[in-house]
């Protein structure tokens, strides 16, 4: 036996126990959902037969299904930005400070790290409604009047997105001023030199030279925001997704298909088209960017 | 250096990031203050309680009827055994796929990262009827199998082999010891602070995951952390004082561990973003 094939060996030795793992707990999972996505697959029913795209032609045709993804796009199109827009307006004032940067970047960050579920409850007591919620309280004692928020079907979305913003928030902002940190400085030395303003500073050279690492904060938070669960789950009365389903995103639409309904293979082909638009999200992000970065 | 006076600009951008600490703090605060009041005196909206009291954490931790002492040791079983293995895995797979060659290296580790693009959300109802028919459903195994190896960790630790010195491994091959050997007492020393990073990051997603764990637990005992606080709170109705204390009882182990860790964190959260 040749050093080569030993080596191999070792290398295939070392491998063999986690590609087991790859294949039965990702791989192969991901296939029988494809498989099962085109069965009539139920926890509460005996005998699983093929029906070919009943179960599409059911979740398409269900209003709650409909209203779910449109919740969900909701979420990545107006929270994914909003996150990019503040985290790099913090991150570029942080940029301009000269000391005490650690010490705002760390508080900043302290919400990335906490539960979704503890943050989420403490979202849902500080968002109730006068004279219990703070935040009312607070609205009021300024002169404004008491907003429904949680309660309300036109603010429940808004107001559980605004969580998740917050919570995203360190996280991008961590990675925008490590990014403007690696900026040389004799880059804007030169740019000054040659008579750039602040502004067009900004515009002609922070930024494009942010670009790459502003492509990937957007597919990374627009992925999150188009999987949100947890603060679903956590902030709608008994996690059904309300008022009127108007917060009820698809990944809680799937949760709930598979273990309140027990209509597996329903959840398998909802979470199919949740993976597609994921996908497809993220290609279009991709794109776009692409287009903007070949100037 | 110059000492002049502080520019406008400057001052402008410590007062507005000064404001946006309080928004993102006063959540915390209010938790904090919430969870030192009594029932009389939780819906007072006072920051500074009249009469602070510990009874709501001591009924939380204590008190015979309370669970969080059983979820809180749920948690930490699980996100230490999940942490030691991914550990474990983890690297020894990047190190192999980054420093043996063998047929079907690139495919394999393709394949590895191409897992990555599965959301959690489509694979909990294959894991569910798989631990439902092996019968790990209410088990520490049924919640932690699918967290025992993390792509993601496979793709850090990668990058973090390829930057070890052929040499070394070779002269440890020299000296004749064995392969898995050198894996050990040669390679893993070099690459402890990748490995504490890993270890961070791994051991806060596994104490604050959610989805598989609600699933992969039905009886209260099995419960982890976070699934136990939400299944309480739902259940406590207008008792926001012990929510609120089960809210920062759940959230202590990770400002702890933030606190502790606050260098590795912020590094390891701006690796990621500038290898993405």
């Amino acid at each position: 036996m040749t050093l080569a094939t030993k080596r191999a060996i070792t290398a295939y030795t070392f491998l063999a126990l986690p590609l087991v793992f790859f294949i039965c707990v990702r791989l192969g999972p991901m296939l029988y959902m494809l498989v099962m996505s085109f069965s009539d697959w139920g926890l509460l029913r005996k005998q699983t037969r093929f029906i070919g795209l009943g179960n599409y032609v059911t979740i398409f045709s269900d209003p709650v299904f409909l209203q779910s993804l449109g919740n969900t796009m909701r979420y990545a199109i107006f929270g994914a930005p909003a996150v990019i827009a503040i985290s790099l307006s913090i991150a570029l004032l942080l940029d301009l400070i000269p000391k005490g940067k650690a010490l705002f970047r760390l508080i900043y960050v302290l919400p990335y790290i906490t539960p979704i579920v503890a943050v989420s409850w403490v979202w849902r007591w500080m968002y109730l409604q006068p004279p219990l919620g703070v935040i009312n309280e607070l609205l009021m004692a300024i002169g404004l009047p008491a907003q429904g928020f949680l309660n309300s079907p036109d603010q429940a979305l808004q107001s559980i997105m605004a969580v998740n913003v917050w919570a995203e928030l360190g996280y991008c902002t961590t990675i925008f001023l490590a990014g403007l940190q690696t900026i040389p400085k004799e880059i804007s030395e030169a740019a000054r030199i040659d008579g750039a303003n602040g502004r067009l500073l900004l515009f002609k050279v922070t930024l494009p030279l942010l670009l790459p690492i502003t492509l990937f904060l957007t597919v990374m938070e627009g992925i999150q925001f188009l999987r949100i669960f947890t603060q679903v789950y956590n902030m709608s009365f008994q996690a059904m997704g309300g008022p009127l389903n108007s917060t009820k995103s698809a990944a809680l639409y799937i949760y709930q298909k598979a273990f309140t309904n027990f209509e597996m293979a329903q959840a398998a082909s909802a979470s199919l088209v949740l993976f597609v638009i994921i996908m497809t999200v993220t290609a279009i992000q991709l794109k776009f960017f692409d287009k903007k970065m070949n100037y | 250096m110059n000492m002049k006076k502080p520019k406008p600009g400057t001052i402008a951008a410590y007062l507005v990031l000064s404001l946006f600490s309080i928004v993102m703090l006063f959540p915390f605060v209010w938790m904090l203050s919430s969870s030192l009041k009594d029932a009389t005196q939780i819906f007072k909206l006072k920051l500074f309680p009249d009469a602070p009291t510990l009874d709501n954490y001591r009924y939380i931790l204590f008190s015979e009827s309370s669970k969080f002492p059983r979820w809180f040791l749920n948690s930490a079983i699980v996100a230490v055994c999940t942490t030691v293995s991914v550990l474990f895995f983890d690297s020894l797979l990047g190190y192999t796929l980054s420093k043996y060659r063998f047929p079907g290296k690139n495919i394999i580790f393709m394949l590895i990262v191409s897992t990555l693009m599965i959301p959690t959300e489509m694979l909990v109802i294959p894991w569910y009827a798989m631990a439902r028919s092996l019968k790990w459903v209410n088990t520490y195994w049924g919640i932690m199998f699918p967290g025992m190896i993390s792509a993601f960790g496979v793709f850090l630790m990668r990058q973090f082999m390829q930057t070890i010195p052929d040499d070394l491994i070779d002269a440890a091959r020299v000296d004749g010891r064995g392969e898995f050997m050198i894996f050990l007492t040669v390679v893993l020393p070099l690459v402890t602070p990748a490995l504490a990073t890993l270890a961070i990051f791994n051991f806060i997603g596994n104490w604050n995951a959610f989805l598989w764990p609600l699933i992969a637990a039905s009886k209260p005992r099995m419960f982890t952390l976070p699934v136990g606080l939400a299944n309480f709170s739902g259940e406590a109705g207008s008792d926001w004082h012990y929510i609120m204390t089960g809210a920062a009882v759940a959230m202590a182990p990770l400002v702890a561990v933030f606190l502790l860790f606050q260098k590795q964190i912020v590094r390891g959260i701006a690796m990621t973003g500038l290898k993405g």
